[in-house]
């Protein structure tokens, strides 16, 4: 829960008089809320923490951090399902059978 | 094996690691605060690939981890009870209490639901209003500021079945107790980053001069990790003690003034316990009076509570930098992930876990993994 993603800004609306933004994070996208970044615009990119984004990144930055962590398993850590992990946590099971860390090609670009 | 190859850059950090070796001249202890700087270090193999005079103590940035056992055991009666509906983020799920742990508590019919937001438990709360809808919030100042807005909003929108279990901590006091205890082998500090974009860098300058350790707000990526490193070495071995800021892209001096002013609106700064260590003056949030309805150990009577810590644990130790994950005699024979004694070896942030997931059993590394640049 200490990670906090760097995500690009796709809409903003308005909702129950918060300003809340639709957020893609290398192919996952989640409701983002935007009281602390107020200013952030459409297409801009925040370091997103819980939901909420706390500050402004500047695009280049934004595409290596995500890129870098999807290639580490980190966006998988961040986004998928916990109960999941919780009941079956197949990577903790022998010392060092850690998440697979080498990803392809294909998984570097899906974080552009 | 991994090292170099998968960080981004490999050159780039090839000539920060050379810049560390050529600069290093005796032997020097820095501290990492955050355990996702922990986390990254391990995964890594950044503490390897350093010269040897650069030791790496891992800090208390954990929030599961120094999250204190009474808390925990709240939340477990808490989530027990039929008329609530129990949420929190998916990494305290299997932090032990005193005899469960909130994965146990839903199969045995706790409604226990994990969300990605504290917004989400909020939502929960708007649908299901004739239920109790808790969210435990715990973490540092990164997190403190989406549970503050959370607990505002549930006022705003007159949302009443909606409160919050808090435990939240504060960094800069811990950076204090360290320094303060007569065991501290801490000479400098890599800084937590995202606590910093939010509260800004003031308190560090004062903090840095007073124990004359140089703090270096650091991010989290291997590149950012080695940097801050570079930078630490460098104050360290001209004996200079400031505070400097190697992750602007994300931490500007004043943080985010809107966060933290909605902090300073919601709670109020408290002593903390901290798991392992023990209570730490003003290192806390709790819920401002203003906002006492929403604080859920107000709304259920959780008095009284009994715990119990595993004797054989020793994550404060470690939590402290005192001794290294693989000297407790639990590690990885009582205490592994899959049944562990302290929430050090629970959240991927914890050392203990990092060291256990990644083979820093204690073991001799091979030649190759000694010097995997070379």
């Amino acid at each position: 829960m200490c990670l906090a993603v760097p995500g690009k800004v796709l809409d903003i609306e308005e909702r129950d008089g918060t300003r809340m933004a639709t957020v893609d994070f290398g192919g996952v996208v989640k409701e983002v809320c935007l009281e602390y970044v107020p200013d952030l615009r459409v297409g801009e990119y925040a370091i997103v923490h819980v939901g909420f984004a706390l500050q402004r990144l500047d695009e280049e930055s934004a595409r290596k951090t995500l890129a870098l962590f999807e290639e580490l398993g980190l966006l998988q850590e961040e986004f998928g399902d916990p109960w999941e992990a919780a009941a079956e946590p197949p990577r903790w099971e022998e010392p060092g059978a850690g998440p697979a860390v080498a990803a392809g090609d294909g998984a570097r670009e899906a974080g552009r | 094996m991994k090292y170099l190859d998968e960080f981004q850059n490999p050159e780039l950090a090839r000539r920060l690691l050379d810049d560390i070796r050529s600069t290093v001249t005796r032997p020097w202890a820095l501290m990492e605060v955050c355990g996702g700087q922990t986390h990254t270090i391990i995964r890594h193999g950044i503490d390897q690939l350093l010269p040897e005079q650069v030791e790496l103590i891992h800090g208390p940035g954990c929030p599961v981890c120094v999250t204190p056992l009474e808390v925990i055991d709240k939340a477990l009666e808490i989530a027990a009870r039929p008329d609530v509906i129990f949420c929190s983020f998916g990494d305290m799920l299997r932090v032990p209490g005193t005899d469960r742990d909130l994965f146990q508590v839903r199969s045995r019919g706790g409604d226990v639901r994990v969300v990605y937001s504290p917004l989400d438990a909020l939502k929960i709360a708007q649908q299901n209003p004739h239920r109790e809808v808790v969210f435990f919030g715990i973490g540092f100042e990164t997190t403190a500021p989406p549970n503050a807005m959370t607990v505002h909003q549930a006022r705003k929108l007159g949302i009443p079945n909606f409160s919050l279990l808090v435990s939240h901590v504060r960094v800069p006091p811990a950076i204090e107790a360290i320094m303060a205890s007569p065991d501290c082998r801490v000479q400098a500090f890599l800084a937590a980053g995202h606590v910093c974009s939010v509260m800004g860098t003031g308190e560090y300058p004062e903090l840095a001069a007073r124990f004359r350790v140089p703090i270096v707000v650091t991010g989290f990526e291997p590149l950012d990790i080695l940097e801050g490193i570079r930078r630490t070495v460098r104050q360290l071995e001209r004996g200079e003690h400031t505070m400097d800021n190697a992750y602007p892209r994300a931490v500007r001096g004043e943080g985010n003034p809107a966060a933290r002013a909605m902090l300073a609106d919601v709670f109020e700064v408290t002593d903390r316990s901290w798991r392992g260590i023990g209570t730490i003056p003003a290192s806390g949030w709790r819920l401002s009076e203003r906002y006492r309805e929403y604080d859920a150990e107000h709304r259920f009577s959780v008095e009284g509570i009994t715990t119990r810590e595993p004797a054989a644990c020793r994550s404060g130790e470690v939590l402290q930098g005192f001794i290294k994950p693989h000297e407790c005699e639990a590690f990885g024979t009582l205490c592994t992930p899959r049944s562990p004694l302290g929430a050090t070896m629970v959240s991927s942030e914890g050392a203990c876990a990092a060291y256990y997931l990644y083979r820093r059993l204690g073991t001799t590394p091979t030649p190759q993994e000694a010097s995997p640049v070379v």
